[in-house]
């Protein structure tokens, strides 16, 4: 259904120059990727009140690439369109414009073809069907892609996915509801990895759970991803979560991305102001007292963005250029900027 | 799992699980349904248990017409509830008439519950264009009143229909005019319910896999939609009861050679003033019995399934 999407002629996209080394190697490439979603009213009522078509930018223009083995964090508030940039990447959702094309793989196994990839998603109650044995939901994936030839066989590999994970293959008869959070997350990831799966896409996977919960989860996600080489596209709306496991880092408001770079260099100097303010509302263990100014407003809705730049209304140095003019990326070392001023 | 291991621990499983828990403490739930089990026990095995087969001539006598039922004067053994003016023993004719109402019950609902679950998936799952034809055809359908709609096609079957044919698929012709204007309330109960699964993330998930929207409608939503379409079903079965009595009553659903309990309140219906009351009366009270009990037990399966009044 969205095989364009998702999958690509063998060779096209991929850089000759750098293909040798594997962690340079791109996976995915997302080109200037929009999402719009025609939230009009319908055609006689709107002829009536004389009402204008409204579109909902969900994303907009978004481009970026991921090397193999590494982790991509996105993080913005809710609203910002990190959800539906991952629906995209999944292939539940088509881009309205650019393309995102994953490139062919040479995998462990010796098979070459495109990434198989897989989503884990935010709430853990909702991720199962109630109906059916957890043995029957991570045995799912195997038995629609025939990945065994025999239900014996599809049964031992149900049993080793749930060990993977933490879990006993005694479970695989047990009914999602018989689980906590943190373990119905870990059914969720043994279903993904059933596929075999090299890129998973993991939108907010650890924000239905508690705090000590989240800890082992985002530990077994990064043991995993050392484990089978995976690649992770990683959506969040809590920096402090994504920290310490992302290689890449990009920071969503409205649609669009206003900083992205290596993680550790956006963390530590962040230069755009909504990455500033979204640092400051982490709590520092080492200076509890520390002055933090909240997080004040809301997103503007993204049916009418604000002129200019997105986020001039809340912006503590905003000036007469950001009403006026939109920013765009722009390059300044390793790190790509959306600001007038920083 | 064989079913003969299974079945004595199926019975300890439900009498111990919250239903069954509720089942036990609720009176009005075990006893329509006892009540109903012994009504459906002794149609089915009417032709063992009944004094008499009243449709067997070799088995009927005109002199035994119009006998009142036993605790009068008149009364005389093995008529019970007395005899017509044919000398049909009316308690046999009862039972059998019995079977043939709960068998068009149980058929009506079926046929109506496997046409609105399937409209009402399709519908609730695809969404947009589908979803608005099937909904207005539903909308149409509900628009016309639903004694008039089952006259109306139980009418033109008849008519296509050779007549000779027409006792034989008097029963057929019941279900589907039956059906066809009571799969709207399933319809619509499954497709609210599919709305709101196909968005869950479960669904989700078996779409990034590429299962078949087929098989995601059948293995994933529809054992999610069922919990409400038992109790509609429940309420459903005494509806169609009586829209089955009522047809007959009418004179447009079963013959006087298979009559079911609307026909026979038809027959003694004529009889009414001449004082045979016994021939109206025992019937009609029957009918009520089944459909009271059904009702109950629809009630109680409706307030038991619904976990804001536990």
């Amino acid at each position: 259904m969205h095989e364009d999407v998702t999958t690509l002629a063998p060779g096209l996209d991929r850089n000759p120059a750098n293909g040798g080394g594997m962690s340079n190697e791109a996976i995915l490439t997302v080109k200037a990727a929009s999402c719009r979603f025609d939230v009009s009213l319908p055609a006689l009522t709107r002829l009536i009140s004389r009402a204008p078509r409204r579109i909902l930018r969900a994303v907009e223009a978004v481009s970026f690439a991921i090397p193999r083995g590494t982790t991509f964090s996105v993080v913005g508030e809710s609203g910002c369109g990190k959800s539906t940039l991952a629906r995209m990447v999944v292939g539940l959702q088509r881009p309205t414009e650019g393309s995102l094309r994953f490139a062919d793989i040479r995998r462990g196994d010796g098979t070459f073809g495109p990434p198989r990839v897989q989503m884990i998603f935010q709430d853990p109650y909702a991720s199962l069907n109630p109906r059916w044995r957890v043995g029957d939901i991570i045995a799912e994936p195997i038995r629609e892609l025939k990945l065994r030839s025999s239900e014996a066989e599809t049964g031992i590999r149900v049993g080793d996915l749930l060990e993977v994970v933490g879990l006993s293959r005694t479970d695989a008869t047990r009914f999602p509801h018989e689980f906590s959070g943190g373990q119905r997350q870990r059914i969720s990831i043994a279903r993904a990895l059933a596929t075999e799966a090299d890129f998973l896409v993991c939108d907010e996977p650890t924000s239905a759970l508690d705090v000590s919960v989240q800890a082992q989860i985002l530990n077994l996600m990064v043991r995993l991803q050392k484990e089978f080489g995976l690649t992770y596209l990683f959506i969040s709306h809590n920096l402090s979560v994504v920290r310490h496991m992302s290689d890449h880092l990009a920071i969503m408001y409205l649609g669009r991305f206003v900083e992205t770079g290596p993680a550790e260099q956006v963390f530590n100097r962040p230069r755009h102001p909504y990455t500033r303010l979204l640092l400051e509302t982490i709590p520092d263990v080492e200076k509890p007292n520390r002055e933090r100014r909240p997080m004040s407003g809301e997103v503007p809705s993204p049916i009418s963005p604000p002129s200019g730049c997105a986020f001039h209304p809340r912006c503590a140095i905003a000036v007469e250029r950001c009403r006026s003019e939109r920013p765009l990326l722009r390059n300044d070392g390793e790190i790509r900027l959306a600001c007038h001023l920083a | 799992m064989p079913a003969d291991a299974a079945r004595p621990g199926r019975l300890r499983r439900f009498l111990d699980s919250d239903i069954g828990w509720s089942f036990k403490r609720t009176p009005a739930a075990w006893l329509s349904a006892l009540v109903l089990f012994l009504l459906i026990a002794s149609a089915f095995l009417a032709p063992l248990i009944a004094p008499q087969n009243p449709y067997d001539l070799s088995q009927v006598f005109i002199d035994k017409a119009e006998i009142p039922p036993i605790w009068s004067k008149d009364g005389e053994w093995p008529f019970l509830l007395g005899t017509d003016p044919q000398g049909r023993d009316v308690l046999s004719a009862i039972l059998y008439g019995t079977r043939v109402s709960l068998i068009i019950g149980f058929a009506s609902v079926v046929v109506s519950m496997g046409l609105g679950v399937t409209i009402g998936l399709v519908a609730g799952f695809h969404g947009g264009r589908i979803d608005n034809l099937l909904m207005r055809l539903g909308d149409t359908v509900l628009s016309i009143p639903t004694l008039l709609m089952a006259i109306l096609v139980s009418a033109i079957f008849r008519e296509l229909l050779p007549p000779p044919l027409r006792e034989p698929f008097a029963a057929v012709v019941l279900v589907v005019s039956i059906s066809l204007t009571n799969w709207v309330q399933y319809a619509r109960t499954v497709r609210a319910s599919t709305m709101v699964e196909r968005r869950k993330e479960y669904v989700l998930a078996a779409r990034i896999i590429k299962v078949a929207p087929s098989r995601i409608m059948r293995r994933h939503i529809l054992p999610n939609t069922l919990t409400p379409v038992m109790v509609a079903a429940t309420l459903n079965l005494g509806l169609a009861i009586l829209s089955e009595a009522t047809l007959s009553f009418l004179g447009v659903g079963m013959p006087i050679t298979q009559p079911s309990l609307g026909t026979l309140i038809r027959i003694g219906n004529q009889y009414l003033f001449s004082g045979s009351w016994w021939l109206v009366v025992f019937p009609s009270l029957q009918l009520g019995l089944i459909v009271l009990s059904v009702n109950l037990l629809g009630d109680w399966l409706r307030d038991a399934l619904n976990p804001k009044l536990r």
